[in-house]
């Protein structure tokens, strides 16, 4: 048997897994009502090709292929496509489909392919795409996509994630439990498409049930995957972590496993790969962990994408209470929500629901005392105290070359960090900050080519006019033309500095600010009215648009004078 | 010759160091006319600086002519969407003393991008000409739009519109746009870590 090798730092946190573990998997209520978010991970969002009013079915598609496809987890009608709040740490709303259930859960008729490997490979990836399969244990990427960027024979190794190493989740657990041999056909499948020259299945030693269910199924399928047993640690279930763990080898700063010949899929992406292929399911469900000191009953159920938390949770014995906490994945690396509205989503891996005093807030931070526990517990072996401090003096130059980038957010850091800073939001807000700091650069840099090609072109427009205007002056020497050429950003800019010039005295308060947008728009007015009465009447539609033009500055003109003496009242009231 | 030289060691010795020096000088100058540096290498760094609005609130007629009349010597505080992280971008740049933003040029607003009520555009293209980026689209009696992810929000397409139909609209944080922002000292972190076991817990959120 293979060795597993170690890797730097790591954590090991209080499990607490037994609280969800020991009751077997339960099937949760099917919801009167789903609400699906039509973009379930980062990129373009996919479009609807249901309206409202229509009837569907399960497993019905309901979204075109241009992102990653969602359906119909059961029967019944589409009510509304309309903005909800999702489960995001934003707390932000996005579009969703929401489906009235009618408790029939009538299917499409679904087309098993048991005989894939007759088939074309680009066939079974674009099933893949079609089902809607992303990946279950992280973000959410796209299988399909991970899948068709490798090039043929890239792949060496192909690496199935049974970790699920953070604490107090056990979906994984229970889904290698339950249902082993769908597992490991799934797995064939992955590696009938990518052609790997091995196949290892890793799964931390904390989970035995798990790992006798995998070795019956393996001795009754005859298949080349092999089966790693490895000691538990935080975060051993992170790529880099878990292919290092495997195979010894170490992914490149800003590399992908691709790049060292390596594939990660977890393994609950590896059972809907084997649900859509070999029974013709589209991912329209998931296995959740319910857990937390403030359910009754917690558990794994089997819950229909789309379903509000707050079902699923009253499935495990909650009752609504004030000032509750509601976490989406683990203790770790979860997020916040803001509302028990939220749907379950395709990477809704667990639901948190603790007591305050099993999980208080943290406590106020204090100084970093340099004591670099930090550094020793980080998996990706950076310097977070160091990036902490650059963080806060936001250095980004610094910030980068002490690749912030490799940082996978674990919370190994923040855990140890005997001062409670929270680390980890400094890196996710500098890296946010480093993101839209490129993207800025990228767009001033687009606004300087634009401008300086505009300024070009007029000058060459300039340019062609002068040499018009001598030609004719030489032919017509009488004649002296207008010199025309009225650069409208000089003359936008005199206006502005006009402007300012009139500002010379130079506007104290908000009064006076708005007295003078008063003055601006009344001189706005006058104008608007003047091209009215200059106006012949010639074309209806510009009578028409300048008279409303009138109105509009008319009305501005009144909210700003509003505004005027709202902003004056209780001043000038109060000598 | 070799007489010459250990006769008078010291006048041969000025002789070389001449004859070296007006080698040196023709190369020298000559590398200086052949290899001459194109343009205005510090108005490049400053322009670089500079946020491209091409707005014309520091009174120049967009960001490059500002940034060679600062490498003329003009003061660094005059542009209102740098921003006083702009202003300290180019104190450390020229290395001299960042100072505060001049009022007189404007204050650092929102972010906003124009928009145009498009029922109320009637095609005069009067905007399209104050653009100083072509960020908006239109032709001569048709409706005209702006290509938001190109407009740098300089304002200056707002008032030539004769029916003041262009509106600045603050830009909106969005999914896409949303990020986490740096931990506030006077707000306790939310963050989630395993921590029961080592907060007192007396030490909890209120
Ligand atoms: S959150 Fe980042 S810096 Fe902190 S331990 Fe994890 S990888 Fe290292
Ligand atoms: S663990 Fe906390 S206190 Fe210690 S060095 Fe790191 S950031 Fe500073
Ligand atoms: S004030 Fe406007 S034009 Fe002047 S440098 Fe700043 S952004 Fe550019
Ligand atoms: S559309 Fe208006 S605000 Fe935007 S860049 Fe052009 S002129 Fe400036």
């Amino acid at each position: 048997m293979r060795r597993p090798h170690d890797f730097h730092g790591g954590i090991y946190p209080p499990e607490r897994k037994s609280l969800s573990n020991t009751r077997p998997l339960r099937r949760a209520t099917i919801p009167d009502q789903l609400v699906i978010p039509l973009s379930q991970h980062i990129g373009a969002p996919a479009k609807a090709i249901v309206a409202p009013g229509e009837d569907v079915l399960g497993g019905q598609r309901l979204t075109d292929l241009a992102g990653l496809p969602v359906h119909a987890p059961t029967s019944g009608t589409i009510v509304a496509i309309e903005d909800r709040v999702i489960p995001h740490a934003s707390g932000m709303s996005a579009p969703c489909i929401v489906i009235d259930c009618d408790g029939q859960d009538r299917w499409l008729d679904l087309e098993p392919w048991p005989d894939y490997r007759e088939r074309d490979p680009a066939a079974v990836v674009a099933r893949l795409h079609e089902a809607g399969i992303a990946g279950l244990g992280g973000a959410g990427f796209p299988t399909f996509r991970k899948l068709s960027s490798a090039r043929p024979g890239q792949i060496r190794t192909l690496i199935i994630n049974g970790t699920e190493c953070e604490p107090y989740i056990t979906a994984d657990d229970i889904l290698m439990r339950e249902r082993a041999r769908e597992l490991v056909l799934g797995i064939e499948i992955l590696a009938w498409l990518c052609e790997p020259k091995e196949i290892l299945l890793g799964v931390e030693d904390n989970k035995p049930d798990a790992v006798r269910a995998l070795e019956s199924a393996l001795t009754e399928i005859q298949t080349p995957i092999e089966l790693v047993v490895f000691p538990t640690k935080y975060p051993s279930g992170g790529e880099k972590q878990l292919i290092e763990i495997l195979t010894g080898q170490q992914v490149p700063t800003g590399g992908l496993p691709a790049d060292i010949g390596i594939l990660c899929q977890n393994v609950g992406t590896a059972v809907a790969v084997h649900d859509s292929v070999l029974l013709g399911r589209p991912l329209v469900s998931r296995i959740t962990t319910v857990t937390g000191e403030a359910v009754t009953e917690p558990g794994n159920f089997e819950v229909l994408l789309g379903t509000p938390m707050k079902q699923l949770l009253a499935d495990a014995g909650y009752r609504e209470a004030p000032r509750q906490r509601l976490i989406m994945g683990g203790p770790m690396m979860g997020v916040t929500i803001s509302s028990t509205e939220c749907p379950v989503i395709k990477t809704t891996n667990c639901l948190l629901v603790p007591s305050a005093k099993e999980l208080p807030a943290n406590a106020s931070p204090q100084a970093c005392i340099r004591c670099g526990l930090c550094a020793e517990a980080c998996p990706a072996t950076l310097l977070p105290q160091q990036l902490y401090w650059y963080a806060r003096a936001q250095d980004q130059d610094q910030l980068e070359a002490h690749q912030l980038f490799d940082c996978i957010e674990c919370g190994a850091c923040s855990y140890v960090c005997p001062s409670h800073i929270p680390l980890v939001q400094y890196y996710r807000a500098s890296k946010a900050a480093i993101i839209e700091q490129r993207a800025d650069t990228a767009k001033s840099d687009r606004a300087r080519e634009r401008f300086e090609a505009r300024q070009e072109r007029l000058e060459q427009a300039a340019a062609e006019k002068e040499a018009k205007r001598a030609a004719r002056k030489r032919a017509a020497a009488a004649k002296a033309l207008d010199a025309g050429g009225d650069d409208p950003i000089k003359a936008a800019i005199e206006r502005a500095q006009a402007r300012k010039a009139a500002q010379e005295t130079s506007p104290a308060s908000a009064g006076d600010a708005a007295r003078e947008k008063i003055q601006r728009i009344e001189a706005r007015l006058e104008k608007a009215r003047a091209k009215l009465a200059a106006d012949d009447g010639s074309d209806a539609t510009i009578t028409a648009a300048l008279t409303k033009a009138v109105e509009t500055t008319e009305k501005k003109l009144t909210t700003a004078r509003a505004e005027l003496d709202a902003a004056n009242d209780p001043k000038e009231q109060t000598p | 010759m070799g007489s010459l030289v250990s006769d008078y060691p010291f006048v041969a010795a000025l002789a070389a160091m001449v004859a070296l020096g007006v080698v040196f000088g023709a190369v020298l100058g000559f590398a200086s006319i052949r290899f001459r540096a194109e343009g205005n290498p510090i108005a490049d760094q400053i322009n670089a600086i500079l946020p491209q609005t091409q707005c014309g609130q520091c009174g120049h007629p967009g960001c490059r002519p500002y940034a060679e009349a600062i490498a003329a010597g003009e003061a660094i505080n005059k542009c209102p969407p740098g921003g006083e992280a702009g202003i300290q971008a180019l104190a450390d740049l020229l290395d001299v003393e960042p100072i505060p933003l001049d009022a007189e040029h404007g204050e650092e607003s929102v972010k906003s991008t124009a928009f145009i009520i498009e029922d109320d555009c009637i095609g005069c293209t009067k905007c399209i000409q104050a653009c100083p980026v072509d960020a908006i689209v239109g032709a001569a009696k048709q409706m005209h739009t702006v290509i938001v992810d190109e407009c740098t929000g300089c304002d200056l397409c707002v008032d030539p519109c004769p029916v003041d139909c262009i509106e600045m609209r603050p830009v909106v944080t969005t999914l896409a746009t949303w990020h986490w922002d740096l931990p506030r000292a006077d707000v306790r972190p939310l963050i989630i870590a395993t921590d029961a076991e080592r907060v007192s817990t007396g030490e909890r959120a209120a």
